[in-house]
């Protein structure tokens, strides 16, 4: 068992552009759950319908090839496209639900996700979407690699090396999580961030002082969309589409991070997603090494690997009993139960 | 209580002669048939009502005599079957709750609405109306919106004062008690600057201690121009500062009046106490007694086993009858 391996494996993700793409979701789900209260149990759609716009308009419109735009354009709009679609999700799911009780998000938010996925998986639509296979890397990230300004073989040091095209992907993820970082950071402390609070907490309270609860819950389901969608994006680009990627599991991921680091704080989705991710990939190294000199007995290297996901549960039940307001939260703030 | 004294027929509110759904000389509201059904229950059944403008007006009646669901019906939280009503001249019918209170006609609720997780001050701004900062790009940018925020605060703090909240201005609301959250309520609502206040229950839960206080700030709410409707139980706040009394039951408005009078008022005396609540039954003969008995086995044939019959004449139908009660009482 190289101990040091597993160390050097679990600190590598602490800037990986999947814990990225993770953190972006995790800031996209906290405007949703954290600052509005919406119960989003379906946050891998918005995801998969950001990675899936991107890639079908790069692969089948693809402006750069057909109508000879330059290279920027073509990834600025198919950025665009994905927001347009996410934007589009968002009020397909919030135009009947939102005036509804909160548990009526939910119920459709997470059976809509799994629509989403079986839509992608099917063979139907296989010529478009690669149904079961989902699409290849190659066939979509030529704009972005085109873009990248990195002409070196390898960046970075030691757990943090990656090739020119990694360490590209890697400075586009985390600029975009600092950005939305920012706005939801402006937003939160103005008027605006107080309104969504407020119906958090009571929307008929905030009803009966005229503001347009309907109208407040729709924006933010909208922002935390988009970012969920920019955060597919991100997710898809160091990899391939992969419709499974984006199942229930993969929701369940993003809420534990959010819980882990704290709800209703601007840097929590963040520290949640790094911690989230150095510790799957530790207890996945450390079990899988353990495995290997016989420390489970008959066990094979896919069940043993499967025991981190047991752990992922005991930490998120850990979470709630003894630390429900996350690392960040404010014990003071969540003590309050009304 | 069977005396009562007749109720005076005008009154300087009143334009004509006072009774149930009169005209006002200057109404605020008014409302015209306005049906709210739940299923086969009609919660309120109002053919006409008017609130006096700039006056200090209760809403009182028995539980489920639908003061509440009145109340929402007005604010537009809740959507009555038909009806028309309007405030200060404009109809409110099929307008979004939010845009009713946007025109100035602000509520609170009975179970108190204090908004925990925020402090008392973020509370408070969350009243004010028309800020800028509260649209999404707006709120952006922060020079669009700092000058009102900060007059706002300014407001919200000179509120708190006259509400004896300001000490609590960085707390949690949800640590506030029951009365300090209803006071804050009050005040929230004041920040919107309405013309036309509507409590729903605003001594509900409040301490003794709290009540002459709040009594004293809903005063001072008409002597600021506005004028308030509430919904209360406790009749000492009623009397102590309404100008006019509604009385309802049943969905419907059964009586209106001045406090002074409106508990004397046969109707209201019918909707708390029951309309044959001091009708004398006197004292029955023997005869009547045994008329009613008779006439209560015609109607019910009495079972052969049940207990108790001693109609069964048949000794030996009687005896082992006796035996097995002696049984049933070693047992």
């Amino acid at each position: 068992m190289d101990f040091l391996a597993i160390l050097s494996n679990a600190a590598g993700e602490i800037l990986s552009p999947t814990t990225a793409a993770f953190a972006l979701a995790t800031i996209g789900l906290n405007v949703h759950f954290g600052y509005t209260g919406l119960l989003n149990f379906g946050h891998a759609a918005f995801m998969a319908i950001g990675a899936y716009a991107f890639a079908i308009f790069t692969m089948q419109v693809d402006p750069t090839a057909t109508l000879g735009w330059p290279v920027w354009l073509s990834f600025l709009t198919a950025v665009l496209v994905a927001i347009v679609a996410a934007v589009a999700f968002a009020l397909l799911l919030g135009i009947p639900t939102l005036r509804l009780r909160g548990d009526y998000l939910a119920i459709v938010t997470i059976a809509a996700a799994e629509i989403v996925r079986f839509t992608m998986r099917t063979s139907e639509y296989s010529a478009i979407t690669g149904g079961s296979q989902g699409l290849r890397g190659q066939d979509y990230k030529g704009d972005v690699d085109a873009l990248n300004p990195l002409t070196g073989s390898t960046y970075g040091f030691g757990p943090w090396a990656g090739s020119a095209y990694d360490t590209w992907i890697r400075i586009l993820a985390w600029g975009l999580v600092i950005v939305a970082l920012i706005i939801v950071w402006l937003l939160m402390r103005s008027p605006w961030g107080r309104v969504i609070k407020g119906i958090r907490e009571d929307e008929d309270a905030v009803r009966s002082l005229g503001k347009n609860v309907y109208g407040y819950k729709m924006q933010a389901l909208i922002l935390g969309g988009v970012i969920g969608g920019l955060a597919g994006i991100m997710f898809v680009l160091p990899r391939a589409v992969q419709p499974d990627n984006f199942a229930t599991a993969m929701t369940f991921y993003i809420w534990t991070a959010l819980l882990l680091g704290g709800a209703a704080t601007v840097i929590g989705p963040l520290l949640g997603s790094i911690l989230f991710w150095v510790l799957l990939s530790f207890t996945g190294g450390l079990l899988s090494g353990l495995q290997s000199i016989g420390a489970f007995g008959d066990m094979t290297g896919t069940q043993a690997g499967q025991l981190r996901f047991v752990l992922v549960g005991l930490a998120l039940i850990a979470i709630v009993v003894f630390r429900p307001q996350g690392i960040l939260g404010n014990k003071k703030e969540l003590s309050f139960h009304v | 209580m069977s005396e009562t004294t007749t109720p005076p027929t005008t009154h300087p509110l009143v334009d004509g002669e006072v009774g149930p759904g009169c005209k006002k000389v200057d109404p605020i509201v008014i409302a015209d048939g306005v049906v709210r059904q739940f299923g086969g229950l009609t919660a309120v059944d109002v053919e006409h009502a008017e609130i006096p403008r700039g006056a200090i007006t209760a809403l009182i009646g028995p539980n489920g005599a639908g003061k509440t669901t009145f109340f929402n019906l007005l604010t537009g939280f809740d959507r009555p079957n038909k009806g028309t009503w309007s405030f200060e001249g404009q109809s409110l019918a099929h307008v979004p709750s939010h845009k009713v209170a946007r025109r100035g006609m602000v509520r609170t609720f009975q179970l108190t609405k204090s908004l925990g997780r925020l402090t008392v001050l973020q509370n408070m701004l969350l009243g004010a109306r028309d800020q800028r900062g509260e649209g999404i790009f707006a709120a952006l940018v922060r020079p669009l919106w700092r000058a009102q925020e900060e007059a706002n605060i300014k407001r919200a703090d000179s509120l708190l004062a006259r509400f004896k909240l300001d000490t609590k201005r960085e707390d949690y609301a949800a640590s506030l008690s029951g009365g300090q959250r209803k006071l804050l309520e009050m005040a929230r609502a004041l920040m919107s600057e309405p013309t036309l206040v509507m409590l729903d229950e605003p001594m509900a839960g409040v301490n003794p201690a709290l009540t002459q206080s709040l009594l004293d700030h809903v005063k001072g709410l008409k002597e600021d121009g506005m004028t308030v409707l509430f919904v209360e139980h406790d009749m000492h706040m009623v009397r102590h500062i309404s100008d006019w009394v509604i009385v309802m039951a049943e969905g419907k408005i059964v009586a209106e009046g001045p406090p002074e009078t409106i508990m004397h008022n046969q109707a209201v005396v019918d909707a708390y106490l029951g309309a044959h609540h001091d009708t004398d039954l006197g004292t029955l003969t023997n005869q009547q007694v045994a008329q009613i008995h008779g006439a209560a086995e015609d109607e019910v044939p009495i079972d052969a086993g049940a207990p108790g019959a001693e109609q069964r004449t048949p000794a030996a139908d009687a005896q082992p009858a006796t035996d097995a009660d002696h049984e049933e009482g070693k047992r």
